[in-house]
């Protein structure tokens, strides 16, 4: 399969006119040094996901032209310097930084269009133009890009102290996991001597690893619920072999400090309050998806987790864009997002073959304590899921042997246990071969407007 | 041009000594630069514009609902004429696009002609009222319970860093010294032959004439000198930046009926794009105590609730709480002590930013009453600010910045798009940052949802990588 349309390189002629098919209605005036370009496929953002889409469509023939706002590709892993990046999808442990350049390399080697320092600012003008077109900036200047298909692959980030309302003054030393190991890794900076990690989940001892290698003492990690919520081998690892104490059932209540932090108030859930004296403390988790971009666009976004929805083929409601990756269910492993993007692929393809795209979905919702779902909406013309799976998390521990239930209309679809429960902010994995049934009974439901939601509960 | 931020002081004797680079303090300062006269611009803080004039709600006043007669009501109107007019000149961000004061009851409803009243005897007649019909079409994310509005629609948003920026280069372009790092802790006795002595952080300044713009700290300035006329209670005003995706929620600067109790809680769109609710109004006695607490952001949300509730909804990117100057008189306290050589410019409230360059003309007529001799006036070189308003084109929008410097295409903070040209002239700039607020009140980098996520360190090693400590020894030029 070959892209009809011209794929044009940045070095491709300036001001070269999307070719007649790739506009529809009237194209407007150019903007004097802005560049109009067309390709078959933009993909916005270079991690894992992004770049494992980018190859695949690459090797279909596909032309496509991947972006990212950052200097180097590779997303989140680029700065997560610790090792078991890779062990699922690669068969072979990695770095992060080792992982990020295998997918930048493998999309270019591909015969995608790699282009880093570029952002993505906005939407062409007017209505939600189908095919899409985004305005970008680089330093080679400002570029209208339409594509046939454009992908958001933009990833996800923690929420910073601000976002999570902690009172007190507004110190330095104050960091995410993020911001820690971008000042740690690549930017190779002093950090503190003394720190809170506030969070005890994956991520939170990704922080605790990175404040080590930085020759930086951990006093103590916290976190509001009474327990943990990482792998029990990494914590009893934390706590054990590098004696970083726990704090549960405590949040911040407040941050102490003039100019640099000096500590950070705590409130236990009985009421009892301490302070840890610190110069530093790192905000894990509590991850946010990067949805701007997806917001400004128009699409629909799921109101709980504050990704693009999107259907089973990564369709998000707008005609031609699709979105992957931790954009969509934050956060996941490097390796799940690499998948999606894989598995994205083969229905952009579909997409640019002319495919038809769907006018109506059927909505998957939560209840509680489930918090949110992914994908949230299904085709009813084609129910497929390309993962196999759905996504989900839950506020609230499910106890072992709790079960997932699926219902539409009353009727159950689909039930299955969660042998070893879960805990919030961890996956929670449902399969998704239920899905064709909601096909199966589709006919009546066109029909039939109050054909309901797919919901999902929990029964314990 | 002469900016310093340690190490000994000119030993000259200035004609006017300004204390305090805030808002106040730099107009009064650019104001003198007019004038044939040495002076000296002093601050206790590594930079201009870092107490109460950094943490406000960024409003540009028609002064409606100033106390008729006062002192205060007549230098907002007559310093938001001049600075709107400058903002044009300076590329200071402006955006006219009015208040709404929103009536939530009958009995705010029937105060809303008062305040009409009173507008028009502080010289502004261009309120109108609006029905809650057209309020709902003109704000429709209103909360319910809206019963009409009075419309000033001279309000503006404003870019208070900026503003503050604007003025001190001004200044120091046209020959003022400015010293940072410089708190000055006493102050010698004058006589009509000597000048007075000023005790610093950093040594002894002399100085003929002496103005008082110490914010927060105007009244033990005072003491100094031997007056106790005012004392100043900090009055904290905690606020809320939502996401820059909540604008759209909000067209006008949403104001409360004020009552008894204050001006209450507003909802307002800032010229970066966000979206602002706040301040609280807490009087202190630590003049220090810019945290915000869990009372006071649960107390906004539960306000901000009912004014925009989808607004809480949104993301936050920001909180922060500055401290509001406020003294026991109802007007600012601007006095002139002609026997002392010292005009004590104390009191000034949140309406300081839009009265700063009446407030500055002002001091100067005082001045001249009291005895300085200041010579003929000149019109200073015009500066041109960078911009940081959502209203004008930003570098990373403009071909033509970027085709002739690819610098101003490389986006380092993604939030608030910011290039790295634009950090590289905000640190080569005529007064230069020295910490990362700094940069971020000249720049918007690191001001963003991810509050660094991203770019933080990115941005840090820029600013240390300019030698921003290093420079901190002394920039001083000989051309002038």
């Amino acid at each position: 399969m070959s892209g009809e349309l011209s794929s044009s390189t940045p070095d491709s002629t300036p001001g070269s006119p999307p070719s007649a098919g790739a506009a529809s209605g009237p194209v407007p005036p150019p903007v004097p040094g802005r560049r109009e370009r067309a390709v078959d496929v933009l993909v916005v953002g270079a991690g894992p996901a992004g770049l494992a889409l980018s190859s695949r469509l690459a090797a279909s023939g596909i032309s496509v032209e991947v972006v990212d706002r950052e200097d180097e590709p590779g997303g989140v892993p680029r700065h997560c310097l610790h090792s078991g990046f890779g062990l699922r999808d690669l068969r072979r442990p990695l770095t992060g930084p080792a992982y990020a350049r295998h997918w930048a390399d493998t999309a270019v080697r591909a015969g995608a269009v790699l282009r880093t320092g570029v952002t993505v600012t906005g939407w062409g003008d007017g209505p939600p133009a189908d095919p899409p077109a985004v305005d970008v900036t680089s330093p080679a200047g400002l570029e209208r890009i339409t594509a046939r298909s454009v992908v958001l692959a933009t990833g996800a980030r923690e929420r910073p102290r601000g976002a999570r309302l902690v009172p007190g003054t507004r110190p330095a030393g104050v960091f995410t996991t993020g911001e820690l190991q971008r000042t740690v890794h690549l930017h190779h900076r002093p950090v503190g001597r003394r720190a809170v990690v506030v969070g005890a989940e994956s991520v939170s001892y990704s922080a605790v690893r990175t404040l080590r290698d930085a020759g930086v003492e951990v006093v103590a990690m916290v976190t509001e619920l009474p327990y943990h919520q990482a792998s029990p081998a990494t914590a009893l690892d934390a706590r054990l072999r590098h004696g970083v104490p726990l704090l549960v059932g405590a949040r911040v209540s407040e941050l102490v400090g003039r100019g640099r932090v000096s500590g950070v108030a705590l409130r236990q859930l009985d009421g009892r309050a301490t302070t840890v004296a610190c110069d530093t403390v790192v905000f894990t988790g509590d991850w946010i998806p990067d949805h701007e971009l997806a917001r400004r666009g128009g699409i629909t976004l799921d109101r709980a987790s504050r990704g693009p929805s999107v259907d089973g083929s990564f369709r998000t409601d707008r005609a031609g864009v699709f979105a992957v990756g931790n954009l969509l269910h934050a956060v996941e492993p490097a390796s799940t997002a690499a998948r999606e993007g894989l598995l994205a692929a083969e229905p952009v393809l579909r997409r640019l073959a002319g495919g038809p795209c769907p006018s109506a979905w059927i909505p998957v919702q939560v209840e509680e304590p489930l918090l949110w779902v992914a994908p949230s909406r299904l085709d009813p013309a084609d129910p497929r899921v390309a993962t196999g799976g759905f996504v989900l998390r839950t506020e609230g521990r499910l106890g072992p042997w709790s079960s997932l239930v699926v219902r539409r209309d009353g009727r159950v679809l689909h039930r299955q246990r969660l042998v070893r429960g879960a805990v919030p902010g961890r996956t929670v994995r449902l399969s998704a071969a239920w899905t064709a049934k909601v096909r199966a009974g589709m006919t009546a439901a066109v029909r039939d407007p109050d054909g309901g939601p797919v919901r999902i509960s929990v029964e314990r | 041009m002469t900016v310093t931020m340690s190490g000994p002081l000119p030993d000259e004797v200035y004609d006017v000594v300004v204390v305090g680079a805030g808002v106040v303090g730099t107009a009064i300062a650019r104001e003198l630069a007019r004038y044939p006269l040495r002076t000296a611009l002093v601050e206790a803080s590594g930079d201009v514009g870092d107490g109460t004039s950094k943490a406000n709600t960024a409003i540009l006043h028609t002064g409606f609902d100033a106390v008729p007669g006062s002192l205060e009501a007549r230098l907002v109107r007559e310093g938001r004429d001049r600075l709107a007019a400058y903002a044009e000149e300076c590329g200071i961000p402006v955006e006219p696009i009015g208040a709404l004061l929103v009536a939530w009851d009958e009995e705010q409803l029937a105060a809303l002609p008062a305040l009409a009243r009173k507008a028009a005897r502080n010289g502004y007649r261009r309120t109108r009222t609006v029905a809650a019909d057209e309020l709902r079409g003109r704000e429709p994310h209103l909360g319910s319970g809206a019963s009409g509005a009075l419309e000033v629609p001279g309000e503006s948003i404003i870019c208070p860093w900026t503003t503050t920026l604007a003025y001190a280069t001004q200044a120091v372009r046209s020959g003022v010294d400015l010293h940072l790092n410089c708190p000055v802790t006493g102050v010698s006795e004058s006589s009509a032959r000597s000048p007075r002595l000023l005790t610093t952080g950093r040594g002894t300044l002399r100085a003929r004439w002496l103005v008082n713009a110490a914010g927060l700290y105007a009244d033990e300035f005072d003491r100094l000198l031997g007056h106790t006329d005012f004392s100043v209670t900090p009055r904290r005003g905690q606020l809320i930046v939502f996401d820059k995706l909540a604008r759209a929620l909000v067209s006008h600067i949403l104001l409360p009926v004020p009552t008894a109790l204050g001006k209450g809680v507003l909802v307002s769109p800032t010229v970066y794009g966000n979206v602002m609710l706040g301040p609280t109004a807490e009087d202190l006695d630590d003049k220090r105590a810019t945290g915000s607490t869990a009372e006071g952001l649960a107390f906004l949300r539960e306000k901000g609730r009912r004014i925009v509730p989808e607004l809480l909804d949104e993301e936050v990117t920001a909180v922060y709480a500055g401290l509001r100057a406020a003294t026991e008189h109802d007007d600012y306290a601007i006095r002139s002590h002609p026997e002392q050589r010292y005009v004590t410019v104390g009191g000034i409230r949140s309406t300081g930013l839009t009265a700063s360059m009446a407030i500055a003309a002002h001091v100067v007529e005082l001045l001249t009453e009291a005895g300085a001799k200041v010579g003929t006036a000149r019109d200073l070189l015009p500066v041109t600010m960078p911009n940081l308003g959502e209203a004008y084109p930003r570098p990373y929008q403009r071909a033509d910045l970027i085709g002739a410097d690819p610098e101003y295409g490389a986006i380092v903070c993604h939030c608030e798009r910011v290039s790295r040209g634009e950090i590289r002239d905000a640190l080569a700039a005529d007064i230069p940052p020295s910490s990362p607020e700094g940069l971020r009140r000249r720049t918007r980098a690191l001001g963003g949802r991810c509050q660094g996520f991203y770019c933080g360190a990115a941005v840090r090693a820029l600013l240390d990588a300019s030698g921003a400590d290093a420079w901190s020894s002394s920039r001083t030029e000989a051309a002038r």
